[in-house]
């Protein structure tokens, strides 16, 4: 069996290294290119969401590389991500692949279904071994999402914050060489290691900018045109509400205690939108009230073209910044996004916050004075 | 010998370059088609204004537009700056209390929402046409019109109808049906104005509070009957500029010149550029699995810059404005 599964920004890390040592074979996709994008939108629905299409990409170019088998995940919400799996499965059935595809859905309390698509998946009924490694995994998850969170912030304060990128894209070249879990920590603790060592300026002030949205378009820089790396070189503090680790601890372990960041979004979003709308809408809605508590200058929502729930928050959304005084700005991707058009938004958006900040500084001393 | 302040906004339908002065009053401007030629509508502008100028100490150079970039590099800017954030300054400049600023350009066309003379929002047409001036040029062929006669045969019309405008094609359709029933011209143009008005408005415009002194400027500002459209939509005056056609270029100029007053020389490479030939080439770079495609431009068959990559490996690192691009 060679096992694949689509990207998803950095879970491709985690999983790789999860699977490997359970003893498969994995085959991770090419990372996301234009190729991809390509492949996807032409052989799904047209008006589909975008992450579908790169799925998709994403599976053909797997299976070029001789993968048989695909690992996904599904969901129960009432949005089209809750087809995926069973559209994905038709699309390569007409394409005339032949090629498992498993589907692990969110547990939702029933843990046997998806116990039994594990067993499948990874070929040994020990539920030891599988629990270990998939907490194993789950920390590595963790750990790369903390690699990602800390070269954010190094950007924001670097005095030559190309370096960073130096750094990550080795980072990304040579994850794909490591194998297993213990390799995999070790890269990302030496890649750590390499961050810290980049000259900062402590004086900064960087703007702090969450990121909130359909978690698809958050997490895979290819989807949201390297908003993170965009916006870091530009001087700004980048946050990201939805991580991968993050969605994994809400849907497979505190999210049925309740203490999931997530379940505080449903709080904080609860005057505004009381009940689930689908994908993360009401995530977004109750995150950006949460960045605006927090004092961040400004919230950008990324959410693919025709994504439903992300609409309902997007309208929702211009009372929110009304009510808490902070600036949104919302960025729609589709495969027709022109990256010129994009950057003039983001630039233009921290032209606006910096102003904002100078105003306001302004005024702090008019009324001390 | 005067010292002056030049901007240049490179978009991709036209390229406007202007000049002004101590006082930013514009002493020259040019509104040159770019035609999908950036590099050869810098040039012919510069040599056109050079000829029209004689003997001026330029101090400083600011770029803006989808071009920006690309212009800073040929000709050596203090500074660059995204189309929002030039417009709004040079609205101020003329406005000073402007709270809304209307942008209606060939192909985009944005919303600026200020409050005390700082910007608050903003928005920018996404996927659709219809409110933009190309909806008008292409229905005025249709009709056979000047689009410069457009805005005055609008406002010769005392019998409004309403055309479908939500997109395009179908205020195309719609139009001819109307045409067919038997509506004269003005009334089918007036009728396409407020289509186009309605379209910004609900597009562009969602969401956002309107509030005078509002100030209506790009190409399309011209049209009368457009800002007739704006004015009865909003039920409030509409204020259009004296420069309405350049003001990217005039906001650019003016960011220019707070950017030297803090620095000694001007990165101005001079008009001579228009003299030298530049050639664009662009290769995808396959070392790695991001396959980048890289650009770069080359004066006299010398690399003079390079980016798009992701890794760093091709960019020039001497000019950080450059690697924002990658
Ligand atoms: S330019 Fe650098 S990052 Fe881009 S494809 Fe080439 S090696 Fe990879």
């Amino acid at each position: 069996m060679k096992i694949t599964f689509p990207h998803m920004g950095n879970t491709y890390i985690a999983v790789k290294a999860m699977l490997e040592d359970l003893g498969l074979e994995v085959i991770v996709p090419p990372k996301c290119s234009k190729r991809t994008l390509e492949l996807g939108t032409k052989y799904s629905p047209e008006s589909i969401c975008l992450p579908l299409k790169i799925n998709i990409g994403n599976y053909i170019e797997s299976i070029e590389r001789g993968a048989d088998t695909i690992l996904i995940t599904g969901s129960c919400g009432p949005c089209r991500f809750g087809f995926y799996s069973v559209i994905e499965k038709e699309i390569l059935k007409d394409l005339g692949y032949d090629i498992d595809i498993i589907v692990f859905d969110p547990p939702d309390g029933n843990y046997k279904e998806l116990m039994n698509s594990i067993t499948k998946a990874v070929n040994t009924k020990n539920p030891i071994k599988i629990l270990k490694s998939f907490n194993r995994g789950r920390i590595i998850l963790k750990e790369v999402d903390k690699l990602f969170e800390f070269s954010n912030k190094k950007r924001a304060f670097a005095v030559n914050s190309y370096e960073v990128d130096r750094i990550m894209q080795k980072f990304s070249e040579d994850v794909l060489k490591v194998k297993g879990i213990t390799e995999t920590k070790k890269l990302i603790k030496r890649t750590f290691k390499e961050l810290k060592k980049i000259e900062v300026d402590n004086t900064k002030r960087p703007l702090k900018v969450g990121i909130v949205g359909e978690i698809y378009t958050v997490i895979e820089p290819y989807v949201n045109l390297d908003i993170e790396r965009k916006l870091g070189h530009m001087g700004v503090w980048v946050d990201k509400f939805l991580t991968p680790s993050r969605w994994v601890e809400h849907n497979l372990t505190l999210g049925h205690l309740g203490l999931s960041e997530e379940r505080k979004a449903w709080k904080a979003a609860k005057p505004y939108i009381s009940t689930l709308v689908g994908g993360h809408g009401r995530e977004t809605v109750g995150s950006t009230i949460m960045y605006a508590e927090k004092g961040y200058d400004g919230v950008i929502q990324l959410l693919p073209f025709t994504c439903m729930p992300e609409i309902v928050a997007e309208t929702i959304l211009k009372t929110v910044g009304k009510d808490y005084d902070i600036p949104i700005l919302t960025l729609i991707v589709d495969e027709l996004t022109g990256e010129a058009g994009y950057i003039t938004r983001l630039e233009a958006f921290v032209d606006l916050l910096k102003k904002r900040r100078e105003e306001k500084k302004f005024e702090r001393v008019l009324s001390r004075s | 010998m005067k010292e002056c302040y030049l901007g240049v906004d490179v978009g991709s339908v036209s390229t406007n370059i202007v000049i002004i002065d101590e006082n930013n009053d514009v002493i020259a401007k040019k509104y040159i088609r770019t035609k999908g030629k950036p590099i050869k509508a810098i040039q012919f502008g510069f040599k056109e204004i050079k000829e029209e100028i004689g003997e001026i100490e330029i101090k400083g150079v600011g770029t803006t537009g989808s071009g920006r970039y690309l212009a800073s590099i040929l000709i050596g800017a203090d500074i660059v700056k995204n189309e929002i954030t030039a417009h709004a300054v040079a609205a101020l400049n003329y406005v000073p209390d402007v709270k809304t600023i209307l942008e209606i350009g060939g192909q985009d066309s944005k919303i600026i929402i200020l409050r005390d003379g700082i910007v608050t929002d903003f928005a920018m047409n996404t996927v659709c046409a219809a409110g933009t001036g190309s909806f008008l040029d292409r229905q005025a062929a249709r009709l056979g019109i000047d689009i410069k006669e457009f805005g005055e045969l609008a406002l010769k019309s005392n019998n409004p109808i309403r055309i479908a405008g939500r997109c395009a094609v179908f205020a195309e359709s719609d139009m001819i049906h109307k045409q067919q029933l038997g509506h004269n011209q003005e009334d089918i143009i007036n009728g396409l104005c407020e289509a186009l008005v309605r379209n910004y408005l609900s597009n562009v415009g969602k969401g956002k509070e309107i509030l005078a002194p509002v100030v209506f400027q790009g190409g399309v500002a011209a049209n009368v009957g457009i800002k007739r459209a704006f004015e009865k939509a909003l039920d409030m005056e509409v204020y259009v500029p004296k420069h309405y056609d350049v003001m990217g270029a005039i906001g650019s100029a003016i960011l220019a010149r707070e950017e030297v007053k803090s620095k000694e020389v001007s990165k101005f490479k001079g008009f001579e550029v228009a003299d030298i030939d530049y050639k664009v080439k662009g290769f995808e770079c396959n070392d790695c699995a991001n396959m980048c495609e890289v650009i770069q431009i080359l004066a006299e068959d010398k690399v003079i810059a390079r980016w798009g990559d992701k890794c760093g490996k091709w960019t020039n690192l001497s000019d950080i404005n450059l690697q924002r691009l990658a």
